[in-house]
């Protein structure tokens, strides 16, 4: 089998290739939105929302629901239903989980956050394990179809509809949480709190308010990824948001955690090199490749690619 | 006239450290204040339990704008900045660095001109009009302060004076009933000390009050109309500068007591 893989790789490099890097794209796009939501609210708060991952996981199942309600409706009215939903639903989840799970503890031990995001990670999965059962949840295709890019042989490298719409999509998606944190109001007052809390609180910033945004943004994002997901993938199941939140966390690092750009950059990275890793090397070895290149990234640039270099907070 | 801001009787101790020992004086509306003493005299902790930094062991501070008299005592400093709209710059430089001068004025403006985000995202023609308006507010005191040429520079690009005046036109911009400085001209070369002073003789002008710690005696006897002098956390004299310049306990205060 290796060397008829072998065989094909130096038959059709080009168009394996291009195939390896649609797929990394569309993984990529996926960890990055994910990856956006840690870096808003590490950027914030300076604490690593361990409960994002499940969040994603959360988003998923809703719109897994969401498009099994609208079943009765075209396919893109069905999907912007389903991506409003999880959306609303996953940004008061965000909105939730800071008021239980943060704000209470503000003022406490730093890590004392941390400890109770995890409690709500585990809180997420066991209420989704209950609520929809251990096994995998699948779903028929919901976008059908694609385009040949590249023929090769008998190999060609194809852009299916549901990668194009993730792509897509995604882009718009980041384009909007950056105008939103570049252009408004709102987003002034974030970065104002991210820099200097006191001196945004004296400036008359309701800056609980504001931190208050920061999860759902970053919440109602991993909604997004989780539509994303289970359109590309169609299986889903209550555990997955623990690896995607890795991963995920792994890409915000590799970035420069606070970067919004940086967390997009990293996604993108980790999609491919795990893609690529799978396509030239071995599927097994996948997640090995994405989290050396995170200790390579940690050992010789610890504040990320895209990261600003600063003292701890103390 | 009822006075603008009422200081009556603070005390602030830590332990058995004495900052500040029944003080109380009044400022006018309109009009430049300076806080003055040696160091450690207790400036910066009044500035601290005026701004609501601290709390006064005990005494009273009491505001009064349009909207009625507010004891700030009671509040916390969040409130004092928002409600009271008392507004203060620190010793050190605290702007928002990674952010344009604009946008630390625009910053400055989000509670009382703020559009919202769903009508800035959705591009709604009052949120714009909003926006536009409170660009427009920036870029005139950016003016104000000869900044004009650096709006959309980042904040710690600026040279150290610039920085500066940034501060005082980002405090200008959350629109101040009373404008508190802690030595604005600290660092300043006399060129820029004053271009200082003449930029507050022209907010006084305009009717705002000013409050200001300064240790450049020539600005204060400049431009104050009132010079509080502070020493070992007492208030040893209150006046108009000419007459504070020349009295004996200043001159100890500052000086030593043997003359």
């Amino acid at each position: 089998m290796l060397s008829s893989r072998l065989h094909d790789l130096t038959r059709l490099p080009l168009a394996y290739a291009l195939q390896q890097l649609i797929n990394g794209l569309t993984l990529g796009m996926v960890y990055g939105l994910i990856a956006v939501g840690y870096s808003l609210v590490y950027g914030i708060v300076g604490m690593i929302n361990f409960a994002h991952g499940d969040v994603f996981m959360v988003g998923s199942f809703l719109a897994l629901i969401a498009l099994l309600a609208f079943g009765g409706f075209p396919v893109p009215l069905a999907l912007a239903l389903a991506l409003l939903v999880t959306l609303a639903l996953c940004g008061l989840l965000g909105f939730a989980i800071e008021r239980v799970a943060y704000r209470p503890l503000n003022r406490s031990h730093r890590l004392a956050p941390l400890i109770s995001a995890i409690g709500v990670s585990i809180v997420l999965q066991n209420a989704m394990q209950l609520l929809q059962g251990a096994r995998m949840k699948p779903i028929a295709p919901v976008i059908g179809g694609g385009m040949n890019l590249l023929t090769q042989g008998s190999f060609a490298a194809r852009l299916s509809y549901a990668q194009l719409a993730i792509i897509g999509v995604t882009l718009l998606v980041l384009a909007g949480a950056s105008l939103l944190i570049r252009r408004t109001d709102l987003g002034r007052a974030m970065r104002a709190v991210e820099q200097d809390r006191m001196m945004a609180a004296l400036l008359g910033i309701d800056t609980g308010r504001t931190i208050s945004l920061a999860f759902v943004l970053g919440a109602a994002l991993a909604g997004i990824a989780g539509l994303m997901f289970l359109v590309y993938y169609g299986v889903i199941d209550f555990f997955m948001g623990f690896e995607a939140g890795i991963k995920a966390f792994t890409a915000a690092v590799l970035g420069g955690i606070g970067s919004i750009e940086g967390a997009v950059l990293g996604g993108l990275l980790i999609g491919l090199i795990e893609t690529f890793w799978s396509g030239y090397g071995s599927a097994a070895y996948k997640d090995a490749a994405a989290f050396s290149v995170l200790i390579l990234v940690l050992m010789f640039r610890p504040q990320g690619l895209l990261g600003q270099k600063t003292a701890e907070k103390v | 006239m009822m006075p603008l801001l009422e200081i009556e009787d603070v005390c602030l101790r830590f332990g058995g450290v004495t900052a500040l020992d029944r003080v109380s004086f009044a400022i006018a509306r309109g009009k430049i204040a300076a806080l003055i003493g040696p160091n450690g005299a207790g400036k910066t902790s009044l500035f601290n339990c005026i701004t609501g930094f601290y709390r006064p062991t005990s005494g009273v501070v009491r505001l009064r704008d349009g909207d009625g008299t507010r004891e700030l005592q009671l509040m916390a400093q969040t409130e004092i900045a928002a409600q009271a709209r008392l507004a203060r710059s620190f010793q050190n430089i605290r702007l928002f660095g990674a952010m344009s001068c604009l946008e630390n004025l625009l910053v400055a403006q989000y509670r009382r001109h703020a559009p919202g985000a769903l009508p800035s995202v959705l591009g709604l023609r009052r949120a714009r009009a909003r926006e536009m308006a409170a660009v427009e507010r920036g870029r005139a005191l950016l003016a104000r302060f000869g900044l004009e040429t650096v709006a959309d520079d980042r904040a710690d690009s600026l040279p150290y004076g610039a920085q500066r005046r940034l501060e005082i036109a980002r405090a200008l911009a959350s629109e101040p009933v009373l404008l508190c400085l802690d030595e604005p001209a600290a660092g300043l070369n006399e060129h820029e000390s004053a271009a200082l002073a003449e930029r507050l003789e022209g907010l006084r002008a305009d009717g705002l009050s000013v409050l200001l710690i300064e240790h450049d005696m020539g600005l204060v006897m400049r431009i104050a109309d009132q010079v509080i002098v502070l020493d070992q956390g007492r208030k040893i004299a209150d006046g108009p500068p000419a007459q504070v310049k020349h009295d004996p306990k200043v001159i100890a205060a500052y000086l030593g007591e043997e003359t």
